[in-house]
């Protein structure tokens, strides 16, 4: 870039997306642009796990455990899953982490690229649909191993709320209402946010159901991480609202999760639900607190 | 059988100088003026939808004047340098040098390519650091010339009349909303037919960006829209658009006395009836 004329491909007029773009110029770039030798390479690389994710009212948040695991062994504690695909959406990783890293920078570059080439921003469904792309281009890798399966959520600015999009490894993207979980610990997660979930939910309060839903996977996945509390590492947690993403601070995460585990030193399965006809507990089961009051 | 007329190198050279001059002086001024918290760019643009002023990295920005598909063509290729390189390698390895060297090389050649006609255009490229002495904007010329500006820096339309302005009313350090204030007299402030005279741009026909590095954000760049531009220039006095025969740049008036066809821009985007994107949402 310093010793000559800018390249004619770089001031032909032509696609607005950096992946295209790429794609034509420096194909070498691209994280799914390899062909490996048959085999499955599953076991090489390090695996990123839980993300779950819940709307509520004006926004929606994001959250993923710390741990990447490699077989029985625990490669990295401290890995971030969840990251900001622009300046209004989040994007959760599971999956070979190295990988889906590689594909959230590419996702993030494409967003800002589109935004500046053309002066406006994706809609929402346009960022979701440019992420199917990214993922069917790595379908070869998917089968031997290598899959990504990530999951986007961000700030709809025309309808005003806050959406999930699910994906599956052959990029098919499918709409969720209301929460979302993927990778190793998702069943246990979903099992959670099903029964913790309301639609009324408090931004403060779904950063507790999704910390609670995270907890629960870690507690029956050997491949998700808990809070560590003697390590202070605790999942990563990101809202988007009409202002813009934010990434929750370090001292309100660990006060929630601080909460979170005194709660459950009481009770190790965390906060009853309401059990409506039951015989005895059908009243006060709700996380408004965090899980105090929720031991009835 | 025709012999081919001599032309001395300096002739040529001249002649295509004087050409691209001629195109850049059609338009009107734009301003790029060094303030406390990075660097304001600022000039007169009638169309809300074809940006003079745009965001070229997280703090980098492209400023220009002359023909639009010319300099829409430089911004497209300086935008995808920028993020290829960011992505090669990493965020902070994009640096307003490596890019001004880019856009040099390439109006350099082209101008003295003889196949080609020279690019009737004026880019600043302009660069925050992390406090206002490394703060940068780099002017380059039609002909591949690159300076390293300090404190404001002035380009096409009656560039000199502008500059003489600034150069009595610029202060360094000043606010967003002084430094906003001198600038926008400055361009108000050029000769329409001989005469130097004061006019108040209205604030519809102004375009202001700035790269503000107290955003929190890594995209330092933002526009400043209509709604806050009332707020930081406060009471201004009536209005006078700009004079007709100056607008030339934009593509409501192709420009009237040039050689080449003055061919319709590309419109760069479709869907701008909500105002700005949010890329760079409001103070």
């Amino acid at each position: 870039m310093n010793d000559a004329r800018i390249p004619g491909a770089f001031l032909r007029p032509g696609t607005s997306s950096f992946s295209d773009f790429v794609a034509e110029n420096a194909p070498d770039l691209l994280p799914a642009r390899r062909s490996l030798p048959a085999g499955s390479a599953a076991e090489l690389a390090p695996h990123g796990t839980t993300i779950v994710a819940a709307t509520f009212p004006g926004g929606l948040v994001m959250a993923g455990d710390r741990r990447a695991t490699m077989g029985n062994v625990i490669a990295q504690r401290d890995i971030e899953k969840v990251f900001p695909a622009d300046e209004y959406s989040v994007v959760g990783i599971a999956g070979t982490a190295g990988l889906a890293v590689e594909m959230v920078r590419l996702f993030q570059v494409e967003l800002e690229h589109y935004e500046k080439i053309e002066g406006t921003i994706l809609s929402l469904d346009g960022k979701a649909n440019r992420l199917s792309a990214l993922i069917r281009a790595n379908l070869g890798m998917a089968m031997q191993g290598l899959a990504v399966v990530p999951m986007f959520a961000g700030y709809d600015l025309d309808r005003g709320v806050g959406r999930i999009f699910g994906y599956d490894v052959t990029g098919g993207r499918h709409e969720e209402r209301s929460f979302f979980t993927v990778g190793s610990g998702s069943l246990f997660a979903r099992g959670a946010l099903k029964k913790l979930y309301r639609d009324d939910l408090s931004q403060d309060d779904a950063v507790r159901v999704c910390l609670q839903a995270l907890y629960d996977a870690a507690d029956d996945d050997s491949a998700t991480g808990g809070p560590d509390l003697t390590r202070r590492i605790f999942p990563v947690v990101w809202v988007a609202t009409a202002d813009g993403v934010t990434r929750l601070d370090e001292q309100t995460l660990a006060a929630l999760a601080d909460q979170m585990v005194d709660a459950r030193m009481v009770r190790p399965d965390g906060p009853v639900a309401p059990l409506p006809g039951g015989e005895s507990g059908g009243v006060d089961g709700g996380v408004a607190g965090g899980g105090e009051e929720s031991q009835a | 059988m025709s012999t081919p007329f001599y032309v001395s190198p300096e002739q040529l050279m001249k002649d295509r100088a004087d050409f691209a001059r001629k195109g850049i002086a059609r338009g009107r001024s734009l301003a790029a003026v060094q303030y406390a918290d990075g660097v304001l760019l600022v000039t007169e643009n009638p169309s809300q939808a074809l940006h003079k002023v745009s965001e070229l990295y997280d703090r980098l920005a492209f400023a220009a004047v002359g023909r639009y598909n010319e300099f829409e063509n430089l911004r497209i290729a300086g935008v995808r340098l920028a993020d290829m390189r960011g992505y090669a390698y990493d965020r902070r390895d994009v640096t307003g040098r490596g890019l001004a060297n880019a856009y040099a090389q390439t109006l350099g050649t082209i101008f003295s390519a003889g196949g080609e006609k020279p690019y009737e255009v004026e880019i600043f490229v302009a660069e925050i650091g992390e406090s206002a002495a490394d703060d940068q904007i780099y002017r380059l010329t039609y002909e591949g010339r690159v300076a390293d500006e300090h404190g404001f820096a002035v380009m096409g339309g009656d560039a000199d009349t502008v500059t003489s302005y600034l150069q009595e009313n610029y202060v360094a350090g000043a606010d967003l909303a002084s430094a906003l204030s001198v600038a926008v007299a400055a361009l108000g402030h050029s000769a329409d037919g001989g005469k130097v005279e004061d006019r108040v741009i209205p604030l519809e026909d102004l375009e202001v960006a700035v790269l503000d590095r107290t955003r929190v954000q890594p995209r330092k760049f933002r526009r400043i829209l209509p709604a806050r531009l009332v707020e930081l220039l406060g009471e201004r006095g009536p209005a006078v658009a700009a004079p007709e025969a100056h607008t030339s740049e934009t593509p409501t008036s192709a420009a009237p006395d040039s050689g080449a066809p003055a061919d319709l821009p590309p419109t760069p985007s479709g869907g701008e009836g909500s105002g700005e994107p949010p890329v760079a949402p409001p103070l």
